[in-house]
């Protein structure tokens, strides 16, 4: 409590992008996110790369979780990277996916510098543990 | 430390992320942070700065949105601070409020930030404080600090803006009565939002009664015993009744006429003299705060330099010594070092 010490909290964006309408995987892990500690702010439905970049940036998010049912991970995806790369944001964000991603398409989203895919199954504590033990500390 | 330095001159120069990055500096408060304040105070001051609270559910977010998009239309530039809880047993907390920010999708210059109220009381409204002269240092025409109004913490957060408003929804008398606690004093501009439901009629009506009786008792006023007049002829007399707005956020209808209220009571705080009044106080009001928690600070280093409070506590336990005793002994030496100063100044 003390003042010197500071007050610091890991900051989490949980965004919907495209036209996807199923959040309750994102309704879960914001839930989980904020017992676990976090602050977490949801994106809501149906938004554009450009919002969740403009919401990453604005938020200073620590972690960044995009949840994707639709498949069109391959196009959305590249968009917010890019995005955070322009606001110089992207080396200490740390972007997670969480959905239906198929196998082959992982490789690729990795290279752009997602850290990490979640998908079916992946339990809430390996989450929470994956971004506490990832999140960029040197801020 | 050259790192903030820069991190500074690059907020003065408009770039949004060194501004995001100060404010989570602000909010952590990180090493560094105060000198990183210090350096913004010299830009501040020049925006306009609207507190806006009320209830949960009243609207607050969805009408932040639409005043923040008309506002830009108008060619100025946003900056918005919303408010949330926070549990206070995990310190999570779900930051909602940037949901309703549906009319400033992507625009920049509508600069959106969510922070939950964190750590202790009175830390917030610092933080709030601090993050609203980073906004206002980088160069932002209007800002809006948005929070539940529900008690007096957030009473303290809303008190720093130049205008308040208080955001009353249609409904049972209840939601009135509430506001009598404290809340009702600080509203410079009353606003029944959700206006085309049912209800909001009476809800004016009986603000309109608030607003008389408030005026009428005689503890009301900031300006001392000075008997004013009933009726809402405002202009002229320095006694101010705050006006009732009805809006419905949802839409957007009345946006425009709050707007335009908002902007007279900025003339009328300057031609007044009110805004300088209002500044004054609050400057004395932040420097008290910052005392307060430097000196619980100081405190708390030399009782851990005393090796905490545990022995203390043994020794009241068993009644050799008793708190009052305690606090004497560990303070005594501050006091003692205040005084010698003082009297070596005064010599």
């Amino acid at each position: 409590m003390s003042t010197e010490q500071g007050q610091r909290a890991i900051r989490c964006l949980v965004a919907k992008v495209g036209l996807d309408g199923h959040d309750r995987g994102a309704h879960v892990i914001a839930r989980a996110f904020r017992d676990a500690g976090f602050e977490v702010i949801y994106s809501g439905l149906h938004k554009s790369p450009d919002e969740i970049v403009q919401a990453s940036v604005q938020e200073d998010v620590d972690v960044l979780g995009i949840s994707i049912l639709s498949g069109a991970h391959d196009t959305l995806v590249p968009k917010i990277i890019d995005g955070l790369e322009e606001y110089g944001a992207l080396e200490d964000t740390l972007v997670i996916v969480g959905g239906i991603v198929p196998e082959e398409d992982r490789e690729e989203l990795y290279e752009m510098g997602v850290a990490e895919i979640f998908g079916p199954g992946s339990s809430m504590e390996e989450t929470i543990e994956f971004v506490r033990e990832h999140v960029p500390r040197d801020r | 430390m050259s790192g903030d330095e820069s991190l500074i001159d690059e907020l003065l120069a408009g770039e949004h992320r060194a501004l995001a990055r100060v404010i989570t500096k602000i909010e952590n408060r990180s090493p560094g942070h105060r000198e990183l304040v210090s350096r913004l105070h010299d830009h501040t001051g020049r925006a306009q700065v609207v507190g806006i609270t009320g209830s949960p559910g009243a609207g607050k977010s969805t009408l932040v949105d639409k005043m923040a998009a008309t506002y830009r239309e108008r060619g100025e530039t946003v900056g918005v601070i919303a408010i949330d809880p926070s549990s206070p047993y995990t310190g999570g907390a779900v930051l909602g409020d940037r949901i309703r920010m549906a009319s400033n999708v992507g625009d920049m210059d509508v600069f959106f930030r969510s922070m939950s109220a964190r750590g202790s009381l009175g830390g917030l409204s610092t933080s709030t404080t601090d993050a609203v002269k980073a906004l206002d240092a980088f160069g932002k025409d209007r800002i809006i600090v948005e929070t539940v109004g529900a008690g007096q913490n957030e009473v303290d957060i809303v008190r720093m803006a130049d205008t308040v408003a208080v955001l009353v929804p249609p409904g049972s008398g209840d939601d009135v009565q509430m506001l009598k606690a404290g809340i009702l004093e600080i509203a410079d501009v009353f606003v029944v939002n959700k206006a085309d439901l049912d209800g909001a009629d009476r809800t004016v009506k009986e603000l309109r009664e608030m607003v008389h009786m408030r005026d009428a008792s005689p503890m009301a006023g900031h300006h001392g015993a000075g008997p004013s007049g009933i009726d809402d002829g405002e202009d002229g007399d320095e006694e101010r009744q705050p006006p009732i707005v009805e809006t419905v956020a949802k839409t957007g209808e009345g946006v425009d006429e709050l707007l335009a209220v908002l902007a007279d009571h900025a003339e009328w705080l300057e031609a007044t003299g009110e805004r300088d009044a209002r500044a004054r106080q609050r400057y004395a009001d932040e420097i008290r705060t910052l005392l307060r928690a430097d000196s619980a600070a100081l405190v708390e280093e030399e009782l851990e330099a005393r090796g905490g409070l545990e022995e203390y506590v043994d020794a009241v336990v068993a009644r050799e010594t008793d708190p009052y005793s305690v606090a004497d002994e560990i303070l005594a030496p501050v006091a003692e070092a205040v005084r010698e100063r003082r009297e070596a100044r005064e010599n």
